[in-house]
């Protein structure tokens, strides 16, 4: 690596275009909707900045409490079915035929990049009262009553008087689905990588010393994938977190989370100065989860070094 | 499970039962949705439920959707010229970070990873703000009104680009460049004939990652689109809040295949990238 002193020429021409364009079009508006968030709606669309911080103190109100409360507890949620579901697939995926490995983790990898409006639209396809959901248990609900008919017992009416379709959208229940679906790739990714690296005669070893695979499990395998476990931890809580689209489209009137009453400040509110702050309080608290994240390594790397 | 019973060895967990099962109802999971949505962009019936024949006749329709093509292309130009951008500013990202010690190095390193971290809404709100603030002319002639929203996905693709970009470089073999400046070349040759023919792999994959980010971002877009700069996603999305329709089944179709082919090409490109 060069010191920039050795050739400053080509080191402005590198530097400076990307460099202006993050400080135009990137810090620029963040620095922009940071002032915002001291300011005082003055009119339609005039914001008074006034250096106050009742914006943030609004957000401490029960019902944006609760709001906060409610997406830590989706995006927890999420992120602990994503763990455990992705440590399964991870495992199945490090373990699979040589060959086949690539193929597995391309399969993962491409609902990744589809689009996600897409996703979520196809998941509403399935999951609303006459979709494919409710279609297959109607399905087996006729089955069922086919069956005790056969049985001569239909007039008990076992399974209702007729099928009753699950209300599986517009709800708590579509918003974390729609969550785990999304960002379940994003669990399984680092989990594989770790797994894959992973020295397996430690397990070997574990397991003819008598441990059982549970225990292995628990005391080999869990603190090798540790800093997988904490990366893919964060980064599907983070982005769960600042969803806007799938409780948009797949929750009901009480499944609301942050960003969307951010965009509602934005949009139909048109409460800036309360948008913006809003938007800073989930910026820091990414920024929170990423530092964390730091501060355990550093802290692993410290113990490892003194072990 | 323990003795004459289990016929394959203790770290053979690829042929338990209980791990493939789970791994297969997690890609039932994960693809039956996106499944169904092209079956049933086929299906000659206007709800999804029963399959009553095939048709193309959505297609058809979406193809007759003014608005929806005009969309498609508004799409199409952003993600162009999104691209072209996002990978110059994303090679120079790449280079400077690799090649130079400079004062404030780790900041601008930070604060070019910043649009990858932070939550997209957070980036929406402050490009509309910005855009809205700096009066922005509407109206423009097509395809200058796309403008603002072609900055914004230029501004969270780049960063990108770099990182695709500065793990190739990565495994570069400085000696190369500097045998080539040896033996005469100026600073220019070299790059242009040692460091750019060694990053093109690396380019190719950035382009396609930053096409596909920009065709598919919504939440971004969607701050920063005007009623006539409406894209792709946007439109899908206020069809989506109307009603579900074959329609947008068959639209979906078409996009999911072209990001398919897309992705499918970017990550095969940086397998054989990472191999050599």
């Amino acid at each position: 690596m060069d010191s920039w002193r050795k050739n400053p020429l080509i080191f402005w021409v590198f530097a400076v275009p990307p460099a202006a364009w993050l400080l135009l079009f990137f810090l620029t508006p963040l620095a922009l909707i940071w002032v915002f968030s001291f300011g005082e709606k003055s009119g339609l669309i005039d914001i008074h900045i006034t250096w106050t911080a009742d914006n943030y103190m609004r957000a401490l109100d029960p019902l944006y409490l609760q709001i906060f409360l409610k997406s830590f507890w989706f995006a927890g949620v999420t992120t602990a079915v994503c763990l455990i579901v992705g440590f399964v697939v991870a495992i199945a995926i490090t373990f699979a035929p040589g060959r086949q490995r690539p193929i597995l983790l391309l399969l993962v990898m491409l609902p990744f990049w589809t689009n996600l409006l897409i996703r979520t639209y196809a998941l509403i396809a399935i999951l609303r009262t006459k979709g494919s959901v409710n279609a297959a248990l109607e399905h087996f609900w006729d089955w069922g009553n086919g069956l005790l008919a056969l049985l001569g017992v239909e007039h008990l009416q076992l399974l209702g008087a007729q099928f009753e379709p699950l209300h599986l959208l517009y709800n708590n229940f579509a918003v974390v689905v729609g969550l785990v679906y999304v960002h379940l790739p994003f669990m399984v990714l680092p989990l594989y990588a770790a797994l894959d690296r992973m020295d397996r005669s430690y397990i070997e070893a574990s397991l003819d010393l008598g441990a059982g695979q549970l225990r292995t499990f628990r005391s080999v395998v869990i603190p090798m994938a540790a800093p997988a476990i904490v990366s893919g931890v964060i980064i599907t809580f983070v982005p769960a977190l600042g969803s806007f689209l799938t409780p948009d489209l797949l929750g009901g009137t009480d499944s609301q989370m942050i960003a969307n009453v951010i965009e509602r400040q934005f949009k139909s509110a048109n409460d800036w100065p309360f948008g913006a702050a809003l938007s800073f309080i989930l910026m820091y608290v990414t920024f929170f989860a990423i530092a964390l994240r730091s501060v355990w390594s550093a802290r692993r790397d410290a113990r490892e070094a003194l072990a | 499970m323990k003795g004459a019973r289990r016929s394959y060895g203790p770290l053979d967990y690829g042929r338990r039962l209980w791990l493939r099962i789970t791994l297969w109802l997690s890609f039932v999971f994960l693809y039956a949705p996106i499944a169904i949505l092209v079956v049933y962009s086929f299906n000659d019936s206007r709800r999804n439920i029963v399959w009553r024949g095939f048709t193309l006749k959505y297609y058809e329709r979406a193809w007759n959707n003014d608005s929806l093509i005009q969309a498609f292309a508004n799409s199409l130009t952003i993600a162009f010229f999104s691209t072209l951008f996002s990978v110059l500013l994303g090679m120079m990202t790449a280079v400077l970070l690799w090649r130079f010690r400079f004062p404030a190095k780790a900041p601008f390193e930070g604060a070019v990873s910043l649009p990858i971290i932070i939550p997209e809404i957070c980036m929406g709100v402050a490009m509309m703000a910005f855009f809205a603030r700096i009066g922005w002319p509407a109206g423009l002639p097509w395809p200058l009104n796309l403008g603002a929203i072609t900055i914004a996905h230029i501004s969270f693709s780049f960063p990108f680009v770099a990182m695709v970009v500065r793990a190739r470089l990565a495994r570069f073999n400085r000696e190369l460049e500097e045998a080539a400046r040896d033996l005469g070349a100026s600073e220019w040759q070299a790059f242009r004939d040692v460091l750019l023919p060694y990053m093109k792999p690396g380019l190719i994959a950035g382009a396609l990652l930053a096409f596909t980010l920009s065709l598919d971002d919504f939440v971004i877009t969607f701050f920063t689109a005007g009623p006539e700069t409406v894209t792709f996603p946007v439109k899908v999305y206020s069809m989506v809040r109307f009603s579900v329709t074959p329609e947008v089944n068959a639209a979906s179709t078409v996009l999911l295949l072209i990001t398919l082919v897309l992705t499918t090409t970017a990550i095969l490109l940086q397998n054989r990238s990472g191999r050599d």
